[in-house]
């Protein structure tokens, strides 16, 4: 019997049993494929509100009648990881706030959420900063970009132990700064490569300032990455120039922008990894996603009509509980059928930060195989 | 005793195989022991490749008394002034990674057959269980064989190159190993470190340098271990990608027989597994696979292998042993 079942299986429980109850579980209590979620607090209604796609967005939690527990249960798949937020209604007002008896949050660039974790789900210890592992180094750049007339700044990552003389695989990420801080991917990078899972590798951050335009499949990002920033690159640092040494990562926008600009330059990056790409297309008629959507929807509609081949392998992740999951799907056999190599996951989460950072280590790995077998320090 | 005693084919008194050096170094200790505190000591980095001669902090370890060898920079050198040395190490290269892809297909279904004949439950029938012991061995004896065919194979391309490039009395190669033979006639220990394990072996065998060195103590850890095993084998249970089996990758230097050294094993193999301890023992039996992890090693003292305090080895019933305190 549930927890919660045996709290209540007598009647109203009185104020200690309350507090006996919040205070002997850690919430949302998971019990098997059960989650419980709860709230204490006056309020006329108590909503979860989740991004999970399919799944109606607000649910209702029940209140324990002539008590101030509110509890809401279902199931969670294994391995599920969800992000939310409690709804407090009081009268008139609806508050969004993060659950008070749950200490993990997501944090995203618009603020944080709370996190369930379901039963088999671990943080990757692979993202966390370790301290005997040898850290890389952040060196920052501005480009003068001539296609967008403006200057741009560009983070590069240099692996612990960078020499001149040796030459390095190349990956630029889209959205970087949002990377580093909240996909922890400049830690993820020191562990993968201290790990020997990755080879040691150079990698520039880049940022857009108008991101839902530029990384919309707008010709001027990519002229900017295969003309401007790539070869200046090249031009600073020893790298490995060739196209199985070039790779871009980009999470739903940024994997538009990513293959967009491999698309337009076919064979100059090797290597693809796209997470949650907003690859939304329509077979007849218009879409509904919006007026930002427009470019993106056109240019997947050409790509799907002529795709090339864009690049020689491709990573592709995306979460099951995000309503891109079935663009994503859909697109695998036609990746699939321009001869790249292509390898597609998908995990129980949805889209965010922390999906993206979770993938990061199989999508790496893959695409730039490490010298794990080979070196013995 | 770790193993019981081999003969040595290089008949050197003193072998020893250390840890991994960098966090908790215990080279200076066994310098100490086995050589005192006098004499040069001869030193390969070749398998930290380009960072060969960034040695300072394992001189300094030693008390300065290190004289790097430099063979990853000789071979450079090598390569710079004989290109068509350096295509055909590249062909012999190309080859032996097909060689090894080749392998690599058949060991994958013959370890997932061994592993699945291990999980059965044994039957509670005498002599079913029998049958099952019987396909069991049968399938681990199909794993040695064909190891044994790779190394053969490999031995073999190895065999041709040296032929065909006159590898012993190259040229190009002839007066380094003049200058090495000098050099190691001087020193009182010769000192292998780690790094990349097929780099670091290419290397060192382009020079025969194991012919050049006298009778004195020996000291390596990491791959500078492996490499001076019969067969040099590269193991990880959990890789990011692909099954995590182990592979013969290469024919080692042969200065020892009977041990596989394993560096770093508590991080690259599941201990606590006793079934991949059992398969990974049973399969290289009768040689001793010694856990290298930091502080341990192990001494070949002309006689037996004796084990530092620490220092395990893998067994054939899936649990690790301690070898011998001296």
């Amino acid at each position: 019997m549930l927890a919660i079942r045996r709290l209540e299986k007598n009647g109203p429980p009185r104020p200690a049993e309350i507090e006996g109850f919040l205070g002997a579980h850690e919430f949302p209590l998971i019990e098997g494929r059960t989650v419980t979620f709860a709230f204490q607090g006056e309020a006329d209604e108590v909503h979860l509100r989740h991004w999970i796609y399919g799944l109606g967005s607000t649910q209702a939690f029940e209140r324990i009648s002539g008590t101030n527990l509110w509890y809401l249960v279902f199931e969670i798949p294994e391995e599920s990881r969800v992000e939310y937020k409690l709804e407090v209604v009081i009268g008139d007002q609806h508050r969004l706030i993060r659950d008070p008896l749950n200490p993990n949050v997501a944090r995203d660039p618009y603020g944080a959420n709370s996190v369930v974790h379901a039963h088999g789900y671990e943080v990757p210890e692979w993202s966390f900063e370790h301290q005997d592992v040898r850290r890389g180094k952040l060196r920052e750049h501005v480009i003068a970009s001539d296609v967008f007339g403006d200057k741009r700044p560009v983070s590069v990552y240099l692996p612990a132990r960078f020499r001149e003389n040796r030459r390095y695989p190349l990956l630029v990420v889209h959205d970087g700064s949002d990377y580093i801080r909240f996909s922890r991917l400049k830690d993820t990078l020191d562990n993968l490569i201290e790990r020997l899972e990755i080879p040691a590798m150079i990698v520039a951050f880049i940022d857009s300032p108008a991101r839902l335009q530029e990384y919309a499949a707008d010709d001027r990002h990519a002229d900017f990455l295969n003309k401007e920033l790539v070869p200046l690159l090249e031009e600073t640092y020893p790298l490995v120039a060739e196209p199985s040494a070039r790779g871009l990562l980009g999470a739903s926008f940024g994997a538009i922008a990513s293959l967009h600009a491999a698309w337009r330059n076919p064979g100059f990056f090797g290597r693809l990894l796209l997470q949650s790409g907003s690859f939304a297309f329509t077979d007849i008629g218009d879409h509904d996603r919006g007026p930002l959507f427009d470019p993106v929807v056109e240019f997947m509609n050409t790509f799907r009509e002529d795709p090339g081949r864009p690049s020689e392998k491709l990573f592709q992740s995306c979460g099951t509980y995000e309503s891109m999951i079935y663009y994503n799907r859909s697109m695998v056999p036609l990746f699939q059928s321009t001869g790249m190599d292509v390898r597609f996951v998908e995990a129980r989460d949805g889209h965010n930060w922390e999906n993206w950072r979770d993938r990061l280590r199989e999508g790496l790995s893959w695409l730039f195989p490490g010298p794990l077998w080979m070196v013995y320090e | 005793m770790v193993t019981k005693a081999k003969t040595n084919p290089g008949g050197w008194n003193r072998i020893v195989l250390l840890g991994p050096q960098r966090r908790k170094p215990t080279l200076a200790e066994a310098v100490a022991e086995h050589i005192g505190p006098r004499g040069m000591l001869a030193a390969i980095t070749a398998g930290w490749e380009e960072r060969e001669d960034e040695d300072q902090e394992l001189s300094d370890h030693l008390g300065g008394r290190v004289r790097n060898l430099r063979i990853h920079a000789r071979v450079e050198q090598i390569f710079e002034r004989d290109p068509k040395l350096f295509e055909a190490m590249q062909r012999r290269h190309h080859r032996l990674r097909y060689l090894q892809d080749l392998y690599r297909r058949r060991l994958g279904h013959m370890l997932d057959s061994a592993r699945e004949f291990m999980r059965l439950e044994d039957p509670e029938d005498e002599g079913e269980k029998l049958l099952l012991d019987e396909q069991r061995e049968d399938a681990m004896g199909a794993i040695r064989r064909l190891d044994e065919q790779h190394l053969a194979a490999i031995a073999g391309v190895h065999a041709r190159f040296r032929e065909n490039h006159r590898i012993p009395d190259r040229k190009s190669i002839v007066h380094h190993k003049e200058e090495l033979r000098t050099i190691l006639g001087d020193a009182a220990g010769l000192c292998i470190a780690g790094g990349h394990v097929a780099v670091l072996l290419n290397r060192v065998r382009l020079f025969d340098l194991l012919e050049l060195w006298p009778d004195r103590p020996l000291f390596a850890w990491s791959a500078g271990a492996m490499i001076l095993a019969d067969r040099t084998v590269v193991f990880h249970d959990t890789p990011p990608q692909g099954p995590g089996n182990a592979e013969v990758l290469e024919v080692g230097l042969g200065a020892f027989h009977g041990v596989i050294p394993l560096p770093h094993a508590r991080k690259r193999l599941k201990l606590d597994d006793p079934l991949r301890v059992k398969l990974f023992a049973r399969r290289f039996a009768p040689h001793a696979c010694i856990a290298l992890d930091d502080e341990t090693g192990v001494t070949w003292n002309g006689k037996r292998w004796i084990g530092r305090a620490g220092t395990e080895i893998l067994t054939v019933d899936g649990t690790l042993d301690p070898a011998r305190k001296r």
